[in-house]
C-alpha cells in the first residue's frame, strides 16, 4: 500500500520538530529515514500512527487523504508500527501484550490460544526464540525488541513503520530482520525504516530520505556513499573512523579477580572473571547482549547484589562499598539504559547534570544547593557536549535519545576520574553523536584514564579498542588485539573459539 | 549457595518474626500469667445443626494448647522455607494459634460466643470489601480513588432516604449504586478530563460529601425523622441447608442480601480482571496507558467507565451501613471505613482476593475487640482499640512482602506528552 505525507508540520512550543515535511513511499518500497538525534523522525512517524497530532499537513493512503487522529485510525488503514520506546507492559506475558487491543474471547473468557499459535508460527518463520508465556519484565531487551516486531507483523500491516528496531539487536538478529523486511516487501508491504546504522540502510533500502532539524534535506538512492549520507544528516563532514593517537599504557587501574555475579534467583551470570585495564588503554568487552556484560559493568560500581571476588581500583579494594563511594573513588559510569539508570526523566537537565555531586561543594554549600554554580555549570556542559535542548530547565524526558545520552556523558565525564566504564555508549545515537562520543572516550584515553568499553557493536569495538576481550556466558573466552577480523570476532562472540 | 534471593529473604524474615513473637507471647500469656479461670467458648447460635455448643477450658491450659499449635506453625514455616516453598500454611497456623492463645489469656473467666464473633466479623468486613473493590477497579485502571469514603457515605445517606421515603428497601438498595456512581462521576470527570490531581480531588470529594450529608441530616433527617430517616433494614435470609452447617453456616450463609451480593461481586471482579478482555485492557491502561493507546484502546474512556462502575460498587457497600444494618442514617456514620478499605486494597496487593482476605481480617480483629470489651476483659479499652492495627502491622511486616501498585496509578493520560 502506498503512503504519502504532505506538508506535515509539528511544533512543540517554540521548537519546530517537523517543518512541512513531504514523503512518498510506494507500494512494496523500503524507505529509510536518516537524521540526527532530535531531527524529528519519531515525531513524524508518531504523527502517521496517530500518537501525535500534527499542526498541519495531510496523510494520503493509496492517494486518498485519510484523517488519523489516534492509533485506532492508523490500525484501521493497515498501518503498523514498531516504536522506538517499547510499548510493552512489563507485568504481562508476551502473548497478553500481543493480544492486547485485538483480544479474542470464548464464552466471555479471554482466549490466548490462537494468538500463541500465531506467535509460535511467526517466531519459527523468523528464527526468533520466543516463549509466548514468559513475562516481558523477565526478558532481555533484545528479546523484547523481537516481541515488538512480532506484535507489528502479526496483523499483516500494509504499511509498516520501524522506528530504530535494530538498536538493541545482535548482528545476526539484525540480518534476520533485514531479510524479513525483504520478504514483506516482496509481498507488497511498504516499509518505513528508521535507523542510525548506515550499513543497514545501504543493505536494504530502496530510497533514503534525510531529515535535518525537522526539514527534509534530500531523498536519494541507496547507492549513495556512507560519507555522503553522513554529511547530509549532520550538515558537515563526518569522520567515520576516529583518530586514535599512540598512548603508552600506564599502571593497572582496574584489577578484577575471580569475580562472580549471581542474579536474584541464584543463577551465576558471571563466573570467576578476571581482567585488568591500564591507564591510557581501552579494553573492549565484546559480546552478544545478555552474556553478562551489563552485570559486569554494574558490579564495578557496586550496583549488583550477589557478588564475590575482588575488584581493585588503583590498588584499593572497592567491592562492597556503596555506589556513591565507588563513583567518588574515581569511576565514571555510563549505563546501558540511559532512561532507566542514567537519568531521572522528570528532572530538568540542570538537575540531571548534578545528580552525582548535588550534596558536595561547589554544587551544594552548607546543605543548600548553589544555583549560581549549578546553572553556570549546566550551561557550560550543554555547550561543550552540544546538548540540543530548548532550555536547560526542560525535563530530561523531552530530549531525543542522543541528547539524553549526551547529558549522561556530560555528567559522568565532568568528574575527576581514573576509570571510565561505558556500557553500550552509542546505542541509538546518530553518526555525528557517535563521532562525538568516540572523540570524548579517546580524549579520556589520552588523559591517561583507563577505559572499559562494553559493546555489542563490532565496528565500535574494532575502532576503539586497544585490546578486545570476548565475553560469552559470563566468562572471558579469549582476548585479541584490535587487528582481529570481523568474522573471527563474530564467531568468538557466538561462543565458537 | 548461602546467598538468599529477595523472596527467600522475605520468607526468612517472616519465620524469624514469628519465632520472636512466639517467645514474647509465651512469656506474656503463659509464663507470667496468673490467670487460671476457665474460658467458655460457645459455638452454637440456635438455628444450625448442633455439633457442640460449648467448650470450657482453663485459661492456662488453653494458652498452652494454642501456643503449641502456633509453634507447630512456625516449625512448618521453617521447613517450608528450607525447602524453598511458600510459608503460607505455617503462617496461617501460627496466626490462628496466637490469636486463640491471646483469647484464652484475655478472656479468662469469661464467655466468648465464637460463632457470633465471626458472624459479626463478616458483617464488619462487608463495607470494607465493597470499598476496596471500588478502589481496586479505579486503581487497576490507573486512577487513585481516595474518595471511597465519600462514595460510601453518600450512598449510605441516599439509600436510607430513598428507602424511608418510599418505604421500600429494594428501592433503597437500587438507589445506592446510583448515588455512588454519581460521586465517582465527579472524580472521573475532573481527574480524567481535566487532569486534576486525583488525591486532592478525592479528598475534596470526601469533604464535600461530609458537608452535604451533615447539612441534610440536620435540616431534614432530624426534624422529619419519621418520613426521612426511618428506612428499616434487610433481615437475614438463611440459605437452605448451607446455613445449617455448624459454625460456618450462620457465619457465611445466614446474612442479608447485600452480603450475598458481595460474594457475587468479588467473584465476578476476580475472574473478570484476570480472565476477560475487559480485565486485560483495564490492567493495561493502569500499567502503561500509552501501550494500550498504541493498539487502539481508548484509555480515558475505559478509565472513565471503570471509575463509574467502582462508584456503583462502593455505593452498594454504603447501603450496608444503613439499610444493611441499623436502618437509619447518622452523621458521618462510615467513620473512616473508606480509608480502611483503601488500606485493605494495598495489604491485599491490589488483588480482589487479597483485598477480600485483608478486609475479613480487619473485620475479625474489630469484632474480637468489641466482643472482648463487651465481655468485660480487664484490658484498657484504648489498648483494645489498637488491636486491629497492631495485628495488621504484624501481618504486613512479616507475611505480605513487596507490594507493587499499578505502574500508572494516579498518572493522568494525555496523548503526545512525554
Ligand atoms: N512531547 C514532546 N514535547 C516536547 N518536545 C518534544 C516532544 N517530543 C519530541 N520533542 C522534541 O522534538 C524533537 C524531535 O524529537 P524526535 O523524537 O522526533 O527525534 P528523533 O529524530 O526521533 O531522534 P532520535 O534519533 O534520538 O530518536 C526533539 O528535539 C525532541 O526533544
Ligand atoms: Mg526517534
Amino acid at each position: 500500500m502506498s503512503i504519502e505525507l504532505k506538508g506535515i508540520t509539528k511544533k512543540f512550543g517554540a521548537l519546530v520538530a517537523n517543518d512541512s515535511i513531504d514523503l512518498k513511499v510506494a507500494r512494496g518500497e523500503i524507505h529509510a529515514i536518516l537524521g540526527e538525534n532530535g531531527a524529528g523522525k519519531s515525531t513524524l512517524m508518531n504523527i502517521v500512527y496517530g500518537l501525535v497530532n500534527a499542526d498541519s499537513g495531510k496523510v494520503l493512503v493509496e492517494d486518498k487523504e485519510v484523517i488519523i487522529n489516534e492509533p485506532a485510525d492508523a490500525l484501521k488503514y493497515g498501518i503498523g508500527m514498531v516504536h522506538q520506546h517499547f510499548m510493552l507492559i512489563p507485568v504481562f506475558t508476551v502473548a497478553e501484550n500481543i493480544a492486547l487491543g485485538r483480544e479474542q474471547s470464548k464464552g466471555g473468557f479471554l482466549s490466548l490460544d490462537e494468538i500463541k499459535k500465531k506467535i509460535k508460527l511467526l517466531a519459527e518463520e523468523f528464527k526468533f526464540d520466543i516463549d509466548p508465556d514468559s513475562l516481558i519484565e523477565n526478558l532481555p531487551v533484545g528479546v523484547q525488541q523481537r516481541v515488538e516486531i512480532i506484535k507489528a507483523l502479526i496483523y499483516d500491516a500494509k504499511v509498516l513503520i520501524l522506528d530504530e528496531p535494530t538498536a538493541v539487536l545482535t548482528p545476526q538478529e539484525t540480518d534476520e530482520l533485514l531479510s524479513i523486511m525483504r520478504t514483506l516487501k516482496s509481498k507488497g508491504t511498504s516499509i518505513i525504516f528508521i535507523t542510525h546504522k548506515l550499513r543497514e540502510v545501504q543493505d536494504v533500502a530502496d530510497k533514503i530520505t534525510i531529515i535535518r532539524l525537522g526539514k527534509v534535506v534530500n531523498t536519494v538512492a541507496s547507492n549513495t556513499s556512507q560519507e555522503e549520507l553522513a554529511s547530509m544528516m549532520v550538515g558537515r563532514q563526518v569522520d567515520l573512523a576516529p583518530n586514535k593517537t599512540e598512548v603508552k599504557p600506564g599502571k593497572i587501574i582496574l584489577d578484577i579477580n575471580n569475580l562472580s555475579v549471581s542474579n536474584s534467583l541464584g543463577r551465576k551470570i558471571i563466573d570467576s572473571l578476571s581482567l585488568q585495564v591500564r591507564a591510557g588503554e581501552i579494553l573492549a568487552i565484546a559480546g552478544v547482549q545478555g552474556n553478562g556484560q551489563s552485570e559486569l559493568a554494574r558490579a564495578i560500581v557496586n550496583l549488583e547484589d550477589h557478588v564475590s571476588g575482588s575488584i581493585k581500583l588503583d590498588q584499593k579494594e572497592i567491592l562492597g562499598i556503596t555506589v556513591q563511594d565507588s563513583l567518588r573513588a574515581g569511576i565514571a559510569y555510563i549505563p546501558e539504559s540511559r532512561e532507566l539508570d542514567g537519568l531521572i526523566s522528570s528532572f530538568s537537565i540542570v538537575e540531571n547534570l548534578i545528580l552525582d555531586v548535588h550534596d558536595i561543594s561547589p554544587a551544594a554549600k552548607k546543605g543548600r544547593l548553589n544555583p549560581d554554580y549549578i546553572n553556570d555549570n549546566s550551561a557550560k556542559l550543554v555547550n561543550e557536549f552540544d546538548i540540543r535542548a530548548q532550555s536547560i530547565f526542560d525535563p530530561a524526558s523531552s530530549l531525543s535519545g542522543g541528547n539524553k545520552q549526551k547529558v549522561v556523558l556530560a555528567r559522568e565525564l565532568s568528574r575527576e576520574v581514573k576509570l571510565v566504564v561505558a556500557s553500550q555508549p552509542t546505542r541509538g545515537l546518530d553518526v555525528g553523536s557517535i563521532e562525538f562520543v568516540y572523540e570524548k572516550l579517546l580524549a579520556e584515553r589520552s588523559a591517561n584514564r583507563a577505559i572499559l568499553l562494553l559493546s555489542s557493536e563490532l565496528d565500535e569495538v574494532l575502532e576503539l579498542a586497544d585490546r578486545i576481550a570476548v565475553i560469552y556466558k559470563g566468562e572471558i573466552v579469549g582476548e585479541v588485539g584490535s587487528d582481529v577480523s570481523r568474522e573471527k570476532l563474530g564467531l568468538m562472540m557466538a561462543g565458537i573459539k | 549457595m548461602s546467598q538468599l534471593n529477595a523472596l527467600q529473604k522475605r520468607r526468612q524474615s517472616g519465620v524469624v518474626t514469628m519465632a520472636i513473637l512466639l517467645v514474647i507471647f509465651t512469656f506474656i500469656f503463659y509464663v507470667t500469667s496468673s490467670r487460671v479461670e476457665p474460658v467458655i467458648y460457645s459455638f452454637y447460635l440456635g438455628d444450625e445443626w448442633k455439633l457442640i455448643s460449648e467448650w470450657e477450658i482453663g485459661s492456662k491450659s488453653g494458652v498452652m494448647i494454642f501456643l503449641i499449635f502456633a509453634l507447630i506453625g512456625v516449625t512448618i514455616s521453617f521447613i517450608q522455607f528450607k525447602n524453598n516453598k511458600k510459608i503460607t500454611l505455617g503462617s496461617l497456623m501460627f496466626g490462628f494459634g496466637s490469636i486463640m492463645a491471646f483469647l484464652s489469656w484475655a478472656a479468662a473467666g469469661k464467655f466468648i460466643p465464637l460463632t457470633g464473633l465471626l458472624q459479626a466479623a463478616v458483617l464488619l468486613a462487608v463495607p470494607l470489601i465493597f470499598g476496596s473493590m471500588a478502589g481496586l477497579l479505579c486503581e487497576k485502571s490507573g486512577v487513585i480513588n481516595i474518595a471511597i469514603e465519600g462514595q460510601l457515605l453518600f450512598s449510605a445517606f441516599v439509600s436510607a432516604v430513598v428507602a424511608s421515603l418510599s418505604q421500600n428497601l429494594i428501592l433503597g438498595l437500587i438507589s445506592a449504586p446510583i448515588a455512588g456512581a454519581l460521586v465517582s462521576w465527579i472524580l472521573a470527570y475532573f481527574s480524567i478530563k481535566f487532569q486534576v490531581d486525583q488525591v486532592i480531588l478525592g479528598f475534596v470529594i470526601n469533604v464535600l460529601v461530609l458537608g452535604l450529608t451533615n447539612f441534610f441530616y440536620t435540616v431534614l433527617l432530624v426534624p422529619y425523622e419519621s418520613t426521612w430517616n426511618a428506612a428499616g433494614s434487610f433481615s437475614a435470609i438463611p440459605i437452605p441447608v448451607l446455613s445449617k452447617i455448624p459454625v460456618i453456616g450462620p457465619i457465611l450463609f445466614n446474612q442479608t442480601i447485600i452480603v450475598y451480593l458481595m460474594y457475587l461481586i468479588v467473584t465476578v471482579i476476580q475472574i473478570a480482571l484476570f480472565k476477560s478482555k475487559w480485565g486485560l485492557r483495564t490492567r493495561a491502561v493502569g500499567e502503561l496507558p500509552i501501550a494500550a493507546d498504541s493498539v487502539g484502546i481508548d484509555v480515558n474512556k475505559l478509565r472513565f467507565r471503570n471509575v463509574l462502575i467502582a462508584g456503583a460498587v462502593a455505593g452498594v457497600g454504603g447501603a450496608v451501613f444503613t439499610i444493611g444494618a441499623v436502618g437509619v442514617f447518622s452523621q458521618s456514620m462510615t467513620a473512616g471505613a473508606g480509608f480502611i478499605a483503601l488500606a485493605c486494597l494495598i495489604f491485599g496487593k491490589w488483588s480482589p482476593k487479597g483485598a477480600f482476605i485483608a478486609a475479613l481480617f480487619f473485620g475479625f480483629t474489630n469484632s474480637l475487640q468489641s466482643n472482648l470489651s463487651i465481655a468485660g476483659v480487664p484490658i484498657p479499652s484504648e489498648f483494645m482499640l489498637m488491636i486491629p492495627y497492631i495485628a495488621t502491622i504484624i501481618a504486613v511486616s512479616g507475611l505480605i512482602g513487596r507490594v507493587r501498585a499499578p505502574a500508572a496509578d494516579g498518572i493522568p493520560y494525555l496523548r503526545g506528552t512525554k
